[in-house]
């Protein structure tokens, strides 16, 4: 079943890779592009990351892909026409994916030269274990009722249906680990913004100056 | 896989998307109906089989009134030609409409429709999928629907269709960014993205907006409401404008357009994206009493007398639930025949200027309540006169982009 479920997404997002390539209609392009990040999304989705899975359809295929699709769409491009390629073009083209290609031989090789790890199926025992983790990184919580610990650790227990709780976590990470990176991360995408305000309003200014 | 749990996830995708089939034919009756009464009209009140045509005297009245009209509107849309203009482009004509209709179709997987039912020591969710992502999955596959109505104005290559197209683009994603924005202190009071425990948690704690039971009547909790009714009306707008519902029917205004993204549509395919506006409505409504109003909770806690798992309490539930949908499905049909539709610039302005930034503040304020208990009264002070800063701020500089008339338009 899972199996079954990792080829057909697997195929969709190759598939859609390689359409990307091969159509000469932008809209077509852009769509297999969708496709391809459905794929991808599957893919995140058969490892348990839900979160990564639904955020690639949500920011990628939902937002990025619509506003690509909307600009060829307004500009209203044609039907590539094809070109000629030079020699030092076409032999980069081929060399550079070759690389890459045997950079991930390298790392699977690496991979299966060590011992072969164990994946454990998520189950309500191995969820209560990872919850007591939990308790014991936040100190002295233990002794806490359960209606005041954290909302992990209440996914993990819940007496119904106990979840893996993968977007409380990747917070938990992000928050606590990793917190002073994301401050950085945001002070850069917020001169990033305001970069692109100044640069559109400029040329707002200048345009009614030439007319 | 169990095996139960396979027949029953079978059962459970049968069920419900057929649920969700009859609320869209629901919905066309309600609307006739309502607006009917609302303009002080009669609405369709009767249907007949047309027994004339096959040489019978007189048609066939059926005694149950107006109730079969849906029927009788899907059977015209059937039979009608399917014509489809020779100037189109072919392929993404046809796949338009389908992609308008199945993410509509998809998101109600994550919905519980009901307390679970316990069959064979087996608990089964009443949900198709009970994920742990519900909201965000949700708003995921509905950001694909933008794809449907967006190409169906590209492929019909000409002018209007595409203007209407385009529109709906940009308020899409205009408004996805409210709307997401917008549960964010939701979420934050629940601390998990599940629906199925968001639901469980206001039958214990009272719904989200009526917290009379349980743990639900201390003060933080009714501070809490302020944000958590900002953000009601801020989602439930939004929701109208994703659905592409009257006050924000933009896209396809008929002074303006003809008729939008589906003029050169005619016979199923038109009746393609009508199915998946009702549907986007469906599961609008579904979500906004699932996350605001207790979802399946009779309320009051009376949930938890009933004997929890048993299968007439399950369908009891559900029966509530589709209550609260069709309540928010006539409120729908009432706000589209009584608010006249917006301007376009009204349209974005609403959307950039007073949503996104009034969701954004909003959701400071509801961390500074949830904060209260571990930062203490002058933390909370603090917090608060920097908010109010930021926000009278914020009024200044929205005030400076809406004194320019903007041109952007489409």
């Amino acid at each position: 079943m899972e199996t079954l479920a990792f080829y057909l997404f697997a195929f969709l997002a190759v598939a859609g890779g390689i359409l990307l390539v091969a159509f000469r209609n932008p809209v077509s392009s852009a769509l297999s592009m969708v496709l391809s990040f459905v794929g991808l999304a599957g893919l995140f989705i058969g490892l348990n990351a839900y979160f990564v899975g639904i955020v690639q359809i949500l920011v990628y295929a939902g937002a990025i892909m619509v506003l690509f699709i909307f600009i060829i769409m307004l500009l209203d491009l044609n039907d590539e026409k094809s070109i000629k390629f030079r020699s030092s073009s076409v032999v980069a083209g081929i060399v550079i994916p070759l690389l890459l290609v045997a950079q991930v031989l390298g790392v699977i090789q690496t991979g299966s030269q060590g011992e072969q790890n164990d994946f454990q199926e998520i189950t309500t025992e191995s969820m209560k274990k990872s919850a007591e983790y939990f308790v014991q990184i936040d100190e002295d919580k233990e002794a806490l009722p359960r209606e005041e610990q954290s909302a992990i650790y209440k996914s993990l227990t819940h007496e119904k249906s106990p979840k893996l709780p993968d977007t409380n976590l990747i917070g938990h990470t992000i928050f606590k680990s990793y917190n002073y990176p994301l401050q950085v991360m945001g002070a850069l995408l917020l001169v990033a913004t305001i970069g692109v305000v100044i640069l559109s309003k400029r040329s707002n200014k200048q345009a009614p100056a030439d007319s | 896989m169990d095996t139960t749990l396979l027949i029953a996830a079978a059962i459970k995708i049968a069920v419900f998307i057929g649920i969700t089939m009859s609320f869209v034919s629901i919905c066309v009756i309600f609307e006739r109906r309502f607006s009917a009464i609302i303009q002080d009209r009669v609405g369709p009140n009767r249907t007949m089989l047309p027994l004339s045509i096959l040489g019978f005297k007189k048609d066939l009245a059926l005694p149950i009134g107006g109730l079969t009209q849906p029927i009788a509107d899907g059977l015209k849309f059937i039979l009608k030609e399917d014509f489809t203009p020779s100037y189109v482009r072919k392929f993404f004509f046809w796949l338009a409409p389908a992609l308008v209709v199945v993410p509509a179709l998809l998101t109600m997987a994550v919905i519980p429709f009901g307390s679970p039912m316990e069959i064979a020591g087996d608990i089964i969710p009443m949900a198709v999928a009970d994920l742990n992502v519900g909201p965000l999955y949700i708003f995921a596959i509905a950001s694909l629907s933008v794809y449907g109505i967006t190409l169906a104005g590209w492929a019909s290559n000409s002018k209007y269709p595409f203007f209407g197209g385009v529109r709906a683009c940009a308020q899409m994603i205009s408004y996805e960014i409210a709307l997401g924005l917008s549960i964010v202190p939701v979420i934050m009071f629940f601390g998990g993205l599940n629906l199925g425990h968001i639901v469980e948690e206001q039958v214990n704690n009272g719904w989200l907006l009526l917290p009379l039971w349980g743990e639900g009547l201390s003060v933080e909790r009714w501070l809490m409401l302020i944000p958590l009714g900002i953000s009601f009306i801020i989602f439930t707008t939004s929701i109208f404008a994703e659905t592409n519902r009257m006050p924000f029917d933009l896209p396809e205004c008929e002074t303006e357009l003809v008729g939008g993204y589906h003029t050169e549509y005619s016979s199923m395919k038109f009746a393609l994206f009508f199915m998946g506006e009702y549907a986007a409505m469906v599961v609008g409504s579904a979500l906004i009493v699932t996350l605001f109003l207790g979802g399946w909770s009779i309320g009051f806690g009376v949930d938890n007398l009933l004997p929890a798992g048993a299968w007439w309490v399950s369908l009891l539930h559900i029966g509530v639930f589709l209550g609260k949908v069709t309540f928010f499905i006539l409120f729908f049909i009432l706000v589209r025949w009584t608010v006249p539709r917006f301007r376009y610039d009204q349209l974005m302005n609403l959307g950039w200027i007073v949503f996104f930034e009034a969701a954004l503040i909003n959701v400071f304020l509801a961390a500074l309540v949830i904060a209260y208990p571990s930062i203490g009264i002058i933390g909370v002070t603090i917090g608060f006169a920097l908010l109010i800063t930021a926000t009278i701020l914020l009024i200044i500089i929205a005030k400076g982009a809406t004194k320019k008339p903007s041109a952007t338009a489409v």
